[in-house]
């Protein structure tokens, strides 16, 4: 499809240029990170008299820093960005296996964390990982910044809390302490590169020192109209024992938990069978932990 | 004659502008004044036209508009039924049916374009699926596209005596081919309206020179149509090309300018041929040995709303319907069904992948129901010299299938692996197999085709000296090229930097048939050596060579003929050889001159947490003749094998009321780099006589063993039977429940 | 009076030359490469980033064209194929030639900008690591397995040198 000249793109001087910009009521300006997914839909009659502005070049919001116990990841940070960065390999493994699992090199080098968070695909391979790792996000605007827990981000299908004047600035990452941290990753797709998701699935779980469930966080991605975690079966297994770990009951509670749908890709038969699965793989996990 | 080039891995003479980029693909082409095309299509399968609405408030100005009433010949493309118009006028039968055509200077203003104009339809309940159209095809004729009956014996007098009786349904899917360059052409009409030229993208310039004479009620010499480097084939650009090469032409007629029609990838996918559809039913007899005593095959395929090749894949694919196996009472009843949907076309294979992948799962299902292994119930039944096929032509080929057979095993390790699968399976979550596929894949066109189609190939020298290879071949990514320079440079012993291959223009070279059914190297090949022989006994005797000479002193003689006489050229037109007789109405004879033989054997694992297969290990054994160049030969079957991964494993075109869904590259998926493992291609010779230096054709053989090998590999695996194609996880899941 | 949102002049950084560029802000990155500078080597296969065959180097990095708007790499230094230099460059498209890397050639130059910028990087790669950098270029000719060996060849070479 060849891009239509009728769209707008503003390049942002710098990151004060673009907060303006995106503040002017009624001007609808889309901020414009990587645009693997916006450019993708560029010559569809969707995209008449849209207006972009790109901020994917601001270095402000491409940095990644550790804070005392706190990484930083900007927003235009891209998936070559987090998983050349030691420091992600290092405290959030989870992230560098959710950023290789992302497309292809190329579109790794070109895509970014925050267009990602922000285009709110139930199928993206990224917010599973930042919800298993309990993430906040934190949003500018002129009006300043506010964080928020990036699980109560994503409000419906391709809705989020967002503000139309606000801009993703960067994710946050809380280092963890425990000495049994346990973290588990996988994406099922439509091949092993270049793939849509059917299934992602990102979870970690600490635990007592007399090998007892202290928090356990499940999420999934495709598997309801946003990403999400599975509350229900986290409540269930939460304070069991790990060499005991009602590894039944949690699959019945998870089918609770997910509304999978059958679309282009898969069926939702599939998914559910393979969410069950994947759980079974990280309970086994779980189990075998020696305290 | 030396030999020595044939059978060397001579680096393909097309590879240096290709790696550079310098290549030129038509979208790398512009002409002055060039204005771009677009076809409006209808968006709903079926019904009749009422009549096409152009909204009145667009800029209709700048805009050059062609609809059926426009066209000065005939209305239907050229092919073998005609019965498919170029732009309907009073019915849809199809969606994405193309009805009228708009150009523009600018591109993007066509797709707004688009959507200021209606086509108004009465829409019909459509025809969608094989069995509705089954259904249709009792009280309509219409519906069938062609059929086919092929008897040898009588299997209804074995059923009482069989030891075992085994009967079973198998089906695979439509396939689209995803070259990785779109279709596209350019075309011209000369102002006086005398001439129509269009080059593009394509495997027939002369199938296109047929449908574009036709479609303007010109002459011969009024047509010229020259292929571009094309971005594969595949067979998706057999016939096709017929039809956007007739919409860019129609164009130009109208707006007096050059036009270039390209189809952006998902207009590409959801409009053009695909593979077609099938549903295989066999029931089956075997004695207390394992041998065949009957094969009883229903073989239907799903055409879509026009005839086009049908007839021809079709015919392929029931003459391939049997396998390469000996069985004393064959039935083989075929046809091709009409659906509302999308035509289906030539695909690589053309109908024997679709039968053969039934065969040869029924081949599993015997082996079960008898107790011998899948390779033993195969040996049991291998056809060989002086068996007789189902259409009664004695098998002469010298290949014996168990050699192949013996070789694949070896060379994958097949019996250690099975058995040391079989062992740990049980324990693990990822379950690993191994299947084989054996198969016959008959080279070049059948029957009378070849006889029919009578082409024609030469060589002329030029002032230079050189040898100039005239054959409307194309090169499309299998090194046709560089084929041809190594049949000429051993015929003449001369080096390759002498030989130079015409570009497929027909303004140049003369009608050697279509770049299909794996006849390139082997039909013309051949007319390639021939003519190369003719040129050299002209010039022996006109006594401008001796019998021993160097390049140089063949240069020489070539330059002294031209200034002596004029022009130095020598055609070599197709005769059958003598061995082949063939019935066309009672479809009995010699369906093909020779057979290419083939043993693949593929290993998998299946990960019961994901349902996902992946091919970890592949063999590919054949028999071809002779093999022209090991490095090409190996390239076209890696690429095949690839393909027929995609088509066993993961490429599943997704209808909504006959229109493909997933018609974008996201969404329709063919494996990466990292999708499967290696693919090990070992081959065998027997030379076939009437081929160049032996060679026969291979360039279909990979499309027809890969599925049924992984949906083998995958039975054993899950101990489970599979019986279409694409098995997707999904479909796994479903199985092992 | 052309807004700044609505036009852009640009002097385009491609393979060691400044163009003058006027096109909309928006515009594809390949289609200002094949349209406008003629440099008709990088290809499109699918328009929206899942075949590789536009893929050129961007300020160091492999990436689709057919997803990059103009406007953001006015200031940027772009390799296409045809500008695809050095030592590593060199050997990977004469390993192709010599491997059979390439059949119709329309993923190939994709293929070597992929191959190249890897060696650049990487110049001693395993098998995986080669596959992976090709994994988002597809080819439906050849099954990848000469292109994979080519990019071996090639790093092979590279090494001895």
């Amino acid at each position: 499809m060849r891009a239509n000249g009728k769209i707008q793109l503003y390049v942002a001087k710098d990151l004060n240029d673009a907060l303006t910009k995106v503040s002017d009521p009624g001007c609808n300006w889309q901020p414009l990170a990587g645009g693997t997914d916006i450019m993708v839909h560029a010559g569809s009659s969707l995209q008449m008299g849209a207006k972009f502005i790109a901020i994917g070049h601001l270095p402000e919001l491409r940095s990644i820093e550790l804070q005392n116990e706190t990484l930083s990841i900007g927003s235009c940070a891209t998936y070559t960005d987090i998983r050349s960065d030691n420091l992600v390999k290092k405290y959030f493994p989870m992230l560098d296996q959710a950023a290789a699992a992302t497309g292809a090199l190329a579109i790794q080098n070109q895509g970014t964390i925050g267009g990602n968070i922000a285009n709110a695909s139930p199928a993206a391979d990224t917010p599973p990982a930042l919800l298993a790792y309990g993430a906040e996000i934190q949003l500018i605007s002129t009006r300043g910044t506010r964080t928020m827990p990036y699980c109560d981000f994503h409000t419906g299908y391709k809705t989020t809390a967002k503000k139309p004047d606000e801009i993703i600035r960067r994710v946050i990452l809380r280092k963890t302490n425990e000495s049994n941290f346990l973290t588990f990753y996988r994406k099922v797709g439509t091949r092993s590169s270049l793939a849509i998701s059917k299934v992602v699935f990102a979870a970690s779980a600490g635990m007592t020192a007399n090998g007892f469930i202290s928090h356990i966080r499940l999420a999934y991605g495709s598997m309801g109209p946003t990403p999400l975690r599975a509350l229900r079966t986290e409540s269930l297994l939460k304070g069991t024992e790990a060499s005991n770990i009602p590894a039944d009951e949690a699959i019945r509670t998870l089918a609770k938990d997910l509304c999978p749908i059958d679309d282009i890709r898969s069926t939702k038969t599939y998914r559910q069978a393979v969410a069950g699965n994947l759980l079974k793989q990280f309970i086994e996990q779980l189990r075998g932990i020696t305290v | 004659m030396k030999t020595g080039l044939v059978g060397s891995p001579m680096p393909r003479v097309e590879a240096a502008e290709k790696i550079s980029g310098v290549a030129q693909y038509i979208d790398d082409m512009a002409f002055p004044g060039m204005l771009h095309g677009l076809t409006i299509r209808s968006q709903v399968p079926c019904g009749k036209i009422n009549g096409i609405r152009f909204d009145q408030s667009f800029d209709w100005s700048g805009f050059t508009i062609v609809t059926a009433a426009d066209i000065p010949g005939k209305n239907l493309v050229a092919l073998i039924a005609e019965d498919q118009p170029y732009l309907a006028h009073s019915r849809i039968e199809h969606p994405e049916e193309p009805v009228l055509l708009i150009a523009h200077e600018d591109r993007s203003q066509l797709f707004q374009a688009r959507s200021k104009i209606t086509i108004e339809v009465d829409t019909e309940v459509p025809c969608l699926s094989l069995s509705e159209a089954s259904h249709r095809a009792t009280t309509q004729k219409s519906f069938v596209h062609k059929e086919f009956l092929v008897e040898k014996g009588n299997v209804e007098t074995v059923w009482t005596d069989a030891e075992k009786i085994v009967e079973a349904v198998y089906e695979t899917g439509l396939q689209e081919h995803l070259y990785i360059e779109p279709n596209g052409v350019i075309a011209s009409v000369s102002p006086d309206k005398s001439e129509v030229t269009v080059i593009g993208s394509m495997q027939c310039p002369y199938y296109v020179h047929k449908a574009i004479k036709q479609l303007f009620n010109m002459r011969d010499d009024q047509v010229r149509i020259i292929q571009t480097a094309t971005g594969g084939g595949f067979g998706g650009k057999e016939e096709y090309p017929s039809i956007i090469a007739g919409h860019a032409a129609l164009l130009a007629w109208k707006s007096g300018r050059y036009v270039k029609l390209i189809y952006d990838r998902d207009e590409d996918m959801a409009a053009t041929t695909k593979r077609h559809p099938s549903k295989t039913r066999i029931r089956s007899a075997i004695d207390k040995d394992g041998r065949l005593m009957a094969l009883d095959i229903d073989f239907t395929l799903d055409g879509g709303a026009y005839s086009t090749l049908s007839p021809v894949v079709l015919s392929r694919g029931t003459l391939h319907a049997a396998g390469p196996y000996d069985c004393p009472n064959t039935r083989i009843r075929s046809r091709a069904l009409k659906t509302n949907t999308p035509p289906n076309g030539a695909f690589r294979g053309f109908g024997a992948p679709q039968s053969i992948f039934a065969i040869e799962q029924h081949m599993n299902a015997l082996a079960r129901a008898s107790g011998l292994s899948d390779v033993e119930i195969r040996r049991r039944n291998f056809l060989k010299d002086t068996s007789i096929t189902a259409t009664g032509q004695i098998i002469n080929d010298h290949v014996d299938l168990c050699q192949l057979t013996e070789r694949a095993l070896n060379l994958s390790d097949f019996f250690a692996k099975r058995e040391t699968f079989s062992r740990l399976n049980p324990g693990q979550t990822v379950k690993r197999g191994m299947g084989l596929a054996t198969f016959m894949h008959g080279a070049g066109f059948t029957g009378s085709g070849e006889r029919t189609m009578a082409s024609i190939a030469g060589v002329s020298g030029s002032p230079e000296g050189k040898i100039k290879v005239l054959a409307s071949s194309t090169e499309i990514g299998q090194g046709a090229k560089t084929i041809f320079t190594q049949i000429a440079c051993d015929a003449l012993s001369l080096p390759a930097e002498m030989i130079e291959i015409a570009d497929a223009d027909t303004g140049i070279v003369p009608n050697s048939g279509p770049t299909v059914a794996s006849r390139t190297t082997m039909v013309v090949g051949k007319l390639v050596e021939d003519a190369c022989k003719g040129m050299l006994s002209k010039l022996l005797s006109a006594g401008l060579l001796k019998r021993e000479y160097q390049p140089k002193d063949f240069a020489q003689a070539v330059r002294l003929h031209l200034a002596k006489y004029g022009e130095l050229k020598i055609l070599s037109e197709y005769r059958q050889p003598p061995h082949i007789t063939w019935d066309d109405k009672t479809y009995r004879g010699d369906a093909y001159g020779t057979f290419a033989w083939g043993v693949y054997v593929a290993e998998v694992e299946v990960d019961t947490t994901t349902f996902q297969t992946r091919v970890n290990d592949f063999v590919a054994v054949q028999e071809v003749g002779k093999v022209v160049n090991p490095i090409l030969a190996a390239g076209q079957i890696e690429g095949g094998v690839s393909q027929g991964i995609g088509f066993a494993l993961y490429e599943k075109v997704v209808c909504r009321e006959g229109r493909m869904l997933n018609n974008r590259m996201t969404n329709y998926i063919i494996p990466t780099a990292t999708d499967f493992g290696p693919i090990r291609v070992e081959f065998f010779e027997s030379p076939y006589p009437f081929g160049p230096q032996g060679a026969k054709g291979i360039g279909e053989l990979p499309l027809d063993g890969t599925a049924p090998a992984i949906t083998a590999a995958i039975e054993d695996a899950i101990q489970k039977p599979v019986c279409h194609i694409p098995f997707l996880p999904e479909d796994l899941m479903e199985t092992m429940k | 009076m052309n807004h700044p949102e609505e036009a852009s002049n640009i002097e385009l950084n491609v393979n060691d030359k400044l163009h003058p560029i006027n096109v909309a802000p928006f515009t594809r990155l390949l289609d200002v490469l094949r349209d406008k500078l003629r440099l008709t080597g990088t290809k499109e296969g699918c328009g929206e980033g899942e075949c590789g065959a536009c893929a050129v180097i961007i300020d160091g990095k492999v990436i689709n064209s057919c997803l990059i708007p103009i406007a953001t790499v006015k200031n940027s230094k772009i390799t296409t194929i045809e500008g695809l230099s050095g030592k590593a460059a060199e050997l990977v498209k004469e390993s192709f030639a010599l491997c059979n890397g390439a059949q119709c050639g329309i993923c190939t130059p994709g293929m070597v900008i992929s191959a190249t910028d890897l060696l650049n990087k990487n110049p001693n790669p395993e098998l995986d690591v080669i596959k992976e950098s090709l994994s988002g270029n597809l080819c439906r000719c050849t099954g990848y397995i000469r292109i994979i060996h080519a990019v071996d060849d090639a790093a092979r070479k590279l090494k001895e040198s």
